[in-house]
């Protein structure tokens, strides 16, 4: 009953609902959407909802279906992430983000003597491992490690 | 370093000891005969570039010796990446020597020819590893070997590179440091992961007895917030004639030089003083090097 409520409150007749994001990124969510005041269409979010799975933070967006590179960003910094894409109010589909082995242009190495901080013609590469303490970016020029703050190195 | 298997590095260290008389001018060698040799250098490592320029000339190669690039007019301003393509052009090798991090791997990405890293950036020195497994191959034994490394552990990259490379042998490893200079944690840890006898401590005296090789380096006064500490840390980490007296009849002293006053001069004239021969291990190292990359050792 209560969700049928929250529901009401938030649902959306076409768009997207990002669920299960890791709690605590809902904000880097729409970062990575590139979302400020300037966007038209309405968002909604939860942060720290508890879930069937445990907390998890929820956007919801009206009037949006994500890109391919969205979607591959929300999955570097939630991998757990779900999308849902509703259309006439239903889910129509519902697709788990993937994490990829290998990210290019999308993250910033942290070692600013690293060579993919300089002025070179190159693009940032990282392996991407994944363990049971979470995500790591192993950069492929410098071999430093990234393990957190993931968010603030989006490029 | 890391992207070399325990066959690929024997492979290298096996090639500088066939080509170890060309490097004492006992034998010629026309190996490199019509090959253009560029030395890019970034940064001043003037032994390092010199290893490289003796090593090409003596086998036959031709050097275009680019000297320190920031001074030079014909690549002012231009990125590194544009430079490795224009000179790649004229040479049928690079080797590169520069200030940032993973230079090495960005210009491998634009090269049309061979490229050698001479050390980029904090991390990676490759040669230097080669020549001192060289030296200790040629001075002492890989296998079974009983090493301690002894000054600025922690931020001294030839010792970092040096243990994982020595961990392809199965060595026994002593760390003997201030605790202010102790190898990092992460290291030990991969080491122990691999099965590696590591020991710590601060005290030369309480191993010198019981190892084949002594690696020393040098420890930095800016490391120190005073003088005086400096100091206590310099003499703790001294090897003396009287430190000596403990030592293994066998035991070898390596350092990557320039020295301070870690070694005392009454130790170069004993049979355990190894880091001249070190230096001039560079040649052969580099030769095998250059041979190989450019194909006329296969
Ligand atoms: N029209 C809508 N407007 C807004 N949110 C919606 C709408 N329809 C579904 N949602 C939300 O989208 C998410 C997925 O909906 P679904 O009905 O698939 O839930 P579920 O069965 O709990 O799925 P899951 O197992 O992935 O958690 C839920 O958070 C739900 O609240
Ligand atoms: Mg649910
Ligand atoms: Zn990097």
């Amino acid at each position: 009953m209560k969700e049928k409520r929250d529901l009401k409150i938030q649902a959306i007749e076409n768009g997207t609902v990002i669920d299960h994001i890791t709690s605590g990124q809902a904000l880097n969510v729409l970062r990575i959407l590139r979302i400020s005041s300037a966007f038209r269409a309405t968002i909604s979010f939860v942060m720290n909802a508890s879930g069937e799975r445990g907390r998890k933070d929820v956007v919801k967006i009206e009037g949006k279906e994500l890109s391919v590179e969205e979607v591959n960003k929300i999955a570097l910094i939630s991998p757990k992430a779900t999308i849902n894409i509703i259309r006439d109010f239903q889910v129509v589909q519902k697709n788990n983000v993937v994490l990829p082995s290998y990210v290019e242009g999308v993250v910033r190495c942290k070692n600013s003597k690293c060579i993919s901080n300089s002025s070179e013609p190159i693009k940032s590469k990282f392996s991407v491992l994944q363990s049971e303490e979470g995500v790591s970016f192993h950069c492929l020029y410098c071999e430093h490690v990234i393990s957190e703050d993931i968010a603030e190195n989006l490029l | 370093m890391k992207d070399f298997s325990r066959e690929e590095i024997d492979y290298v260290l096996d090639t500088a000891e066939k080509l170890e008389p060309v490097a004492r001018g006992e034998i010629r060698s026309r190996l490199l005969d019509g090959k253009i040799i560029s030395l890019l250098f970034f940064e001043p490592s003037t032994r390092t570039r010199l290893s490289f320029e003796v090593a090409a000339r003596r086998l036959g190669g031709q050097v275009l010796n680019l000297g320190l690039v920031e001074a030079s007019s014909v690549m002012k301003g231009e990125n590194l990446a544009d430079t490795i393509r224009v000179i790649s052009a004229y040479s049928d090798l690079i080797v590169l020597r520069h200030p940032l991090d993973g230079s090495a791997r960005m210009a491998s990405e634009f090269t049309s020819v061979p490229l050698i890293n001479g050390g980029d950036g904090s991390i990676n020195h490759p040669t230097q590893t080669f020549l001192d497994l060289y030296t200790i191959r040629r001075e002492s034994h890989l296998d079974g070997l009983k090493i301690a490394m002894a000054g600025d552990l922690k931020y001294g990259r030839t010792v970092h590179s040096l243990c994982h490379a020595l961990s392809l042998y199965g060595a026994e490893m002593t760390f003997v440091s201030p605790p202010e200079l102790r190898m990092p944690s992460e290291i030990v840890r991969v080491l122990r992961k691999q099965n590696i006898l590591v020991k710590e401590t601060e005290s030369l005296e309480e191993i010198i007895g019981d190892i084949d090789v002594l690696y020393m380096t040098r420890v930095q006064k800016e490391r120190f917030p005073h003088p005086v500490e400096y100091e206590k840390v310099s003499n703790k980490l001294k090897v003396t004639g009287d430190l000596l007296k403990a030592a293994a009849p066998g035991l070898k002293i390596l350092h990557p030089l320039p020295r301070v006053n870690e070694i005392s001069p009454e130790v170069d004239e004993t049979p355990h003083a190894c880091y001249l021969e070190q230096a001039f291990y560079g040649v052969p190292i580099r030769m095998a090097l250059l041979a190989l990359t450019t194909g006329v050792i296969e």
